[in-house]
């Protein structure tokens, strides 16, 4: 395996500490910008992007040279832009960016630079959750280094362009990740997704132009721009380009984080990277990328595991961090779980989303408890339907429908049992190990 | 305003095609056509946020579309051939699920809710058929905050639509009221108990579409709002006019609403005149005459029936020949005028304080005389940029202050249309514009409540203040006069302030008269009359002292100084005192002098309080809220008032007992007014009088007005109880009092038609109990009322008029030795003589105090706690003192509550710490 | 505000220095509100009223303002906390992987259910959302730190540690 097939993982250390500047510099880290700040235009560098084919890895997947297209250039364009870096991971299931900020700043930081440079932001701010510190305090360090070293600040290596980049803790809550709701939080403001329009490229942060970035989109940037957008396009195995951080969790027996070429299968991924499942526990279903995407079953272990192959079977890619349901555990249970999760974290703006959600997860309760009652299914189905898109005022409530549509399609027969047997059915099994 | 409609588009709903308006929503549109659409968060005065999420509808791309999707109206712009559907069964279905969502926590206390019956809540979840109930877990409780005198707090009830702090925060700028928490534990309230500090709080109570925030001062004495007769009245706290619904049970007054006028206060009251309305219930109130046997040795005034009343005074008056006749700028036009006529033009004094007087015959001058405009309330909101001078607009004529705050956002909302944003699109337009703010430049004597919203402000003397405005006119024209000896600093002031002017479309200059000095009058018109000249339609707005300066001045009469020089003989001059406490305008000494030369005095009025010791006769009046009449408002707009309560026994108007004086003296005068029944009358004469009052009769129907033969009830037809109510007093069901005033009946008998708008008795449309019945009485929502009458305005600019520039403006101000220059600071609370009586606002009004900057406290010495003794021309008084950084130096402020100020101010005062006790 | 002298010295010179380098990082003051409040709270323990009027003074917002912000976000506490701060994750690989048994745990060591604090202020236990550790789940937060995967065992085992040092 050479670098070129692992570009973002391969300078991590497993428990180790993360690249210095000196390390990175040493393996080729900053010539990318080197060669952009001297040769390129941010034109040229936008091109490059949009022609490796690169979709956002937050969860939405949108085309990231697209999403930089809508940025005004030039010289009338208003003035301060900003990047912001969405290090807010906080969906259920996943924790594959804390392994970029944690074990690579440094290349985060390369990806920040040529982001800015393309949409020509001066000023950069990495909105990081507080469980996060390890990664603030590994990324405060990289970014006083590269700032010593004239990577960062006035007038980067002699190019004329500058940029600051700073490093927001936020105090905790997954809406944050919502990226209107983010600049929300970053101004200081009470913590609502806005309307749309205005787009944050036209009007974002203190109503400048402002692109929104995921810090594993960002990780990506200085291969493209080494290697070329062509190497990147190759490197993934479908129809999307480049890598991605699969991740799984639950009972596998080496839950992890892996990169892979995008487009892997779940079943590789599952069987040859996480190892299967744990003796004792059969696979039952996944949620492939993170708490808000709709399960997939065995049936669908062959599929590819990127954005197009995930849509057609009414799931979605999402972070590409799976979690595991196994036949142990139960999926009313677990789908309680979100709900609670998604309850808890609703901003409280929208009504469905504020009331919807507590509510269903209370139906999903009193199944637990064995309270419920054959009309509950029809309150959880109607809730599906009427928490769905375009009835919210976000996409959170539609993400927390996900789950439970599947759920309702999947395990129809558990929930329906859970009423029949007045409670549930795993309860005097448990989930022991 | 009556826009070109060149927006109009088709839209399509339930497959009917109507014309809309692009510039508005699906919801206003939808409403306007007299759908019933349910809505929560959206409100016509702060647009669309897309929270409640009530208001879906399905909408369809074309016409071969039948799938179409769920779309918020409020959050859909009328385009051209939009299509959609509101009686669709899944819109329907996901409506009253919201409404489902929104009752899971509600407590359904609503037969003891305030807000039962007139609850939106309620009206909307009956609108959308909701009626079972599937939810089995407990409901969210909360622990409620106590708020103040004016607004109860019961969160328990709360739907989550963020009116209140919407209202509270972006309209009204108030800090103290916030959402806490999140999701399906949001708290609306402040960070810990404390009475709300904004002055519009009152208006949470109609925002809130249930009973979160409630009528405090209605709890005290609670009916339902059907079981109210509700009246159109004119708020007569300040001068802006504000329309009010008056409501009454039982012959109590219950509580004041907002009565939507679109030029004026349009959605939105303040405290004052919301809660001041209990003076009305004062038990000390005027009721029956009284006479004063002795006047030598203050003997106790005793009780009489008005015919008792007035045959004594028929003795007293026989030999006399002439009266004095002081008027009042808190009376009617038609009191006033009937005054002046019995005691002739030459024997009638305004009864205005000198610096009243004054500032309301030059504000009256300048308005007449020169080109430029007075504007509107609503003008003033549009207004791309403004200049105050004087004082805190919010405690003189708050609504005008609140109109000064949205005008800040006019000239940013110009970008909006670059970025495809319309301007009901609320969230959006905030995030676009993000706080920018238009010019809004304020010269006064201390911090004033728009501070927060000001391009910059400058604080100075009153003349110094004056001195800004005059250079500001000069920089905009030459011809106007110059100042000199200004900093460089204040030159760089004017000329920012002078390019903001001149460079807008429509900027306003706003005065107050609270400062007492002339010359910040004429500065603003200097101002105003300097952008005219440079082809700027700048507005003028004014705020006189009180709600009825500008009628008063109209009628032209004496000053004080006027009318000491020709008035006074004990033998011969008797004194009629309408409707005024001329202790609160006058020095005490002076007035004192004055009063000695006239026996009898009388005295008509309802204040309790206003009765001078020197008072012979006493007459009750009915105070405006329980007469019909009319007011000119500070823009110069005559508005007519109804009385919200049947004719109380011994009290009358008081045209009508200057009437009865005038019949029981031996005045010529009085055959000129013995025919007098009605206001009618009484209009005729005065057009005739005052070419300018020639259309006064027009300003509402007339008492004969009927809709097809029938009266407009002042009682729902739900009223209860009415052969109840006087019970203790007859068996007998009464005859419903009669109203011969106007057309108005204190009954639920009458028309059920929809009257001309001055008539509108109360908002309510079949399944539209709460104040949101007003989108029924709308052409467009949020737009003019159906049969809209706005009142007639009086003066109208001279638009070619080169008026000339007032002269030789003052010099810059030049502290004395150990003197401060003593400025009025008028209070909402407080200040005001009849507000200042309701229980309500009594809890509200702060202490007496002399206001000083930190800097001239040490100066002087004063130690904290300690009191100061100030004394000026007229004035001795031993007051405490506070310290507040914002007050100009130089200065001391005199914030007298109650009782005003009864001495002309500014004046140079001494002020010496007091020793300690 | 009579007593804003009062309030502004609640904020010690260490603590204001270490905002201000917040704030600089700002075109606005606000922006860097919710980490003021998250330096104070992690000086102080939990965020009194007095210290919300304090930072809301430094960075010039409305009390009420800033107490939106504060009570809206899951770690800013507005009520006093233990001496230690336990985070167990709550999220569903944490859950399916057995983090009810740390509770449990935790439950019958000190008496309190997680959003408790113990009597003797020793030890505050708080769910939390996804701590991003599924590949250790289940997880848990000790003063910052992250732990897992743990068997209740072994989470005694850490208390132990953890909460017999002193404070530093």
């Amino acid at each position: 395996m050479t670098i070129d097939r692992r570009p973002l993982t391969e300078q991590i250390r497993r428990n180790g500490p993360p690249p210095t500047l000196c390390e990175y510099e040493d393996r080729g880290g900053y010539a990318a910008i080197r060669t952009m700040l001297t040769e390129m235009t941010p034109e040229e560098v936008q091109r490059e992007v949009t022609d490796s084919n690169l979709r956002g890895r937050g969860g939405a997947g949108f085309p990231t040279g697209k999403k930089w297209s809508f940025v005004p250039m030039g010289d009338d364009a208003p003035r301060p832009k900003y990047l912001v870096v969405n290090a807010d991971e906080m969906e259920p299931g996943s924790f594959k960016d804390r392994v970029l900020l944690e074990g690579h700043p440094h290349q985060l930081i390369e990806g920040i630079i040529i982001a800015a440079y393309a949409i020509q932001a001066e000023c950069a701010y990495i909105f990081i959750r507080w469980a996060y510190r390890r990664s603030a305090l590994a990324l405060e360090r990289a970014i006083r280094e590269a700032r010593e070293s004239g990577l960062l600040g006035h007038d980067l290596l002699g190019s004329g362009f500058n940029l600051t980049v700073h490093v927001h803790t936020s105090a905790g809550r997954y809406i944050c990740g919502e990226e209107t709701a983010l600049l929300n939080a970053l101004e200081g403001h009470p913590v609502i997704p806005r309307a749309k329009p205005p787009y944050p490229q036209v009007s974002g942060l203190w109503g400048k132009p402002t692109i929104v970035q995921n810090v594993e989109t960002l990780c990506n940037l200085p291969h493209i721009l080494a290697h070329g957008a062509e190497w990147y396009r190759g490197l993934g195995k479908g129809k999307d380009s480049g890598t991605k951080l699969y991740a799984v969790s639950g009972r596998v027996n080496r839950p992890g984080v892996w990169e892979l070429p995008i487009g892997t299968t779940v079943r590789e991924i599952l069987e040859h990277h996480a190892g299967g499942m744990q003796e004792g526990y059969a696979f039952r279903a996944m949620q492939p990328g993170g708490g808000s995407t709709a399960f997939l079953t065995d049936a669908h272990l062959d599929m590819a595991m990127d954005f197009e192959s995930l849509s057609s079977v009414g799931s979605r890619l999402g972070t590409g961090t799976a979690i595991i349901l196994d036949d142990r555990t139960c999926p009313v249970g677990f789908v309680r779980n979100l709900e609670h999760f998604f309850a808890q974290e609703s901003c409280g703006w929208c009504t469905p989303c504020r009331d919807g959600l507590p509510w269903v997860e209370r139906l999903l309760a009193a199944l637990d408890s064995g309270d419920g009652r054959p009309q509950d299914m029809d309150i959880l189905e109607r809730h599906v339907t009427f928490l769905g898109p375009g009835r919210t005022y976000c996409a959170h409530a539609p993400g927390a429908m996900e789950p439970l549509k599947s759920a309702l399609e999947h395990f129809r027969s558990d929930f329906d049992r859970h009423i029949d047997e007045r409670g549930c059915p795993w309860a005097k099994t448990g989930t022991d190990e | 305003m009556t826009k070109a409609r060149n927006h109009s588009v088709t839209i399509h709903v339930d497959g009917r095609s109507f014309q809309a308006d692009a510039q508005r929503n699906l919801l206003e549109s939808c409403l306007s056509l007299g759908f019933n659409l349910p809505y929560f968060c959206w409100h016509p005065a702060m647009g669309s946020v897309g929270a409640c999420r009530q208001c879906a509808v399905k909408q369809f791309k074309d016409e071969s579309d039948t799938n179409g999707l769920i779309v918020m109206a409020c959050m859909t712009p009328s385009a051209e051939g939009t299509r959609i559907s509101i009686d669709d069964p899944e819109a329907r279905e996901f409506r009253s699920s919201v409404i489902e969502w929104l009752m899971l926590n509600h407590p359904h206390d609503c037969p003891v809710c305030d807000e039962g019956g007139e609850c939106h809540l309620q009206d909307m979840t009956v609108m959308t058929g909701h009626v079972s109930r599937r939810y089995r877990e407990s409901k969210r409780t909360y622990r409620n905050q106590y708020l103040g005198s004016f607004v109860t707090h019961e969160m328990n009830r709360c739907i989550q639509c963020y009116r209140c702090v919407r209202f509270y925060r972006d309209i009204a700028g108030g800090e103290d009221l916030n959402a806490f928490g999140s999701r399906d534990r949001l708290y609306f309230g402040r960070m810990q108990d404390g009475t709300l500090e904004n002055e519009f709080s009152g208006n949470l109570v109609e925002v809130c579409p249930t009973g979160v925030f409630t009528d405090k001062t209605l709890s005290h004495h609670y009916s339902r709002k059907w079981d109210m007769q509700s009246t159109p009245s004119i708020c007569s706290h300040c001068s802006v006019g504000c329309n009010v619904h008056l409501a009454e049970r039982a012959g109590i007054m219950r509580r004041v609403t907002n009565r939507y006028h679109s030029r004026i206060n349009g959605y939105f009251l303040c405290d004052r005149g919301r809660f001041g309305y209990e003076y009305v219930n004062h038990p000390q109130r005027l009721r029956r005459p009284a006479v004063r046997p002795s006047r030598e040795n203050s003997a106790p005034l005793i009780s009489l029936s008005p015919a008792e009343a007035l045959a004594r005074l028929r003795s007293r008056l026989s030999e006399r020949k002439r009266i004095v006749g002081v008027g009042s700028p808190r009376a009617s036009l038609e009191s006033n005028y009937a005054l002046r006529t019995l005691v002739g033009r030459e024997h009638f004094f305004s009864g205005m304080s000198i610096v009243e007087h004054r500032d309301a015959s030059l504000i009256l001058q300048i308005l007449t005389d020169g080109p430029a405009p007075s504007w509107s309330i609503q003008q003033v909101e549009q207004a791309d940029a403004a200049l105050i001078l004087g004082e805190d607009l919010v405690h003189t004529a708050p609504r005008l202050a609140l109109a000064l705050r949205q005008s800040v956002r006019e000239q940013p909302m110009e970008q909006l249309d670059g970025l495809n944003i319309h301007r009901w699109q609320d969230a959006a337009v905030r995030t676009a514009l993000q706080g920018q703010r238009g010019p809004l430049y304020i010269g006064s004597v201390a911090g004033t409540s728009l501070d927060d919203v000001a391009t910059r402000t400058f604080r100075g003397s009153p003349c110094d203040i004056a001195r800004l405005g005059c250079a500001v006119a000069h920089e905009i024209c030459h011809d106007s006069p110059r100042i000199s000896e200004l900093t460089s600093e204040e030159s760089a002031l004017i000329r920012e302030i002078a390019r903001a002017l001149a460079s807008a479309k429509r900027p306003v200059v706003a005065v107050g008269a609270g400062t007492g000095e002339a010359w910040i009058i004429k500065a603003a018109a200097n101002v105003a009359w300097a952008l005219h000249r440079r082809g700027v339609a700048a507005g003028l707005v004014f705020a006189p002292h009180e709600c009825n300066t500008l009628g008063l001045s109209l009628l032209g009469g004496n000053s004080f100084e006027q009318t000491t020089a020709i008035e006074g003989d004990r033998d011969r001059d008797a004194l009629l005192i309408l409707e005024n406490d001329l202790r609160r305008r006058l020095e005490t000494a002076t007035l004192n002098r004055w009063l000695e030369r006239f026996d009898p005095i009388i005295v008509i009025d309802h204040v309790d309080d206003a009765i001078l010791d020197q008072a012979g006769f006493v007459f009750p009046a009915s105070p405006i809220a329980c007469s019909d009449g009319s007011l000119v408002n500070h823009e110069g707009r005559v508005q007519r008032f109804f009385s919200a309560i049947a004719k109380e026994q011994d009290v009358q108007v008081s045209w009508r007992w200057i009437q009865d004086i005038g019949r029981v003296s031996s005045l010529e005068s009085f055959h000129a007014m013995a025919d007098w029944t009605s206001l009618e009358q009484i209009h005729a004469a005065m057009a005739e009088d005052f070419p300018v009052l020639r259309r006064i009769g027009e300003a509402a129907p007339p008492a004969q007005f009927r809709i097809a033969g029938q009266k407009i009830p002042r009682a729902p037809h739900r009223f209860s109880g009415r052969t109840v109510l006087p019970v203790l007093e007859t068996i007998h069901e009464p005859q419903p009092p009669h109203d011969p005033e106007s057309p108005l009946a204190f009954s639920m008998e009458g028309t059920p038609s929809q009257p001309p708008s001055p008539l509108v008795p109360f908002f309510w449309s079949s399944g539209w109990n709460s104040n949101e019945a007003l989108n029924k009485f709308q052409d467009e929502v949020g737009r003019s009322l159906h049969n809209e009458h706005l009142g007639i305005r009086l003066l109208e600019p001279q638009p070619d008029a080169r008026s000339r520039f007032f002269e030789n403006p003052p010099p810059r101000y030049e502290r004395r030795n150990n003197q401060l220059l003593l400025v009025p600071l008028p209070r909402l609370f407080g200040s005001e003589e009849l507000s200042a009586r309701a229980s309500a606002i009594q809890e509200q009004i702060p202490k007496a105090a002399v206001v000083l900057h930190p800097r001239e406290a040490d100066r002087l010495g004063l130690r904290k706690g300690q009191a100061v003794d100030v004394t000026a021309p007229g004035l001795t008084r031993r007051l405490p003192f506070e310290t507040d950084e914002t007050m100009a130096g130089g200065l001391a402020g005199l914030r007298l509550t109650p009782g005003g100020v009864s001495v002309p101010l500014p004046a140079w005062a001494t002020l010496k710490g007091a020793p300690s006790p | 505000m009579s007593h804003s002298k009062d309030i502004r010295s609640m904020l010690s010179e260490h603590e204001k220095d270490m905002i201000n380098e917040e704030l600089s990082h700002y075109p606005t003051k606000r922006a860097g509100a919710v980490e003021a409040l998250m330096i104070v709270q992690r000086q102080r323990g939990w965020i009194s009223d007095d210290l919300l009027l304090a930072v809301a003074d430094h960075v010039d917002m409305a009390p009420a303002e800033l107490d939106r912000s504060a009570t809206f976000y899951n770690l800013i506490f507005r009520q006093p906390v233990g001496r230690h701060l336990v985070l167990v994750c709550n999220s569903v690989t944490c859950w399916l992987m057995g983090a009810d048994r740390l509770r449990e745990r935790l439950r019958s060591r000190f008496g309190i259910d997680a959003g408790e604090t113990s009597a003797d202020s020793r030890i505050t236990v708080l769910p939390n959302v996804c701590l991003g550790a599924c590949d250790r789940a289940p997880a848990v937060l000790i003063d910052e730190t992250l732990h897992g995967p743990l068997t209740a065992d072994e989470l005694d085992r850490l208390l132990d540690s953890s909460l017999s040092e002193t404070l530093p």
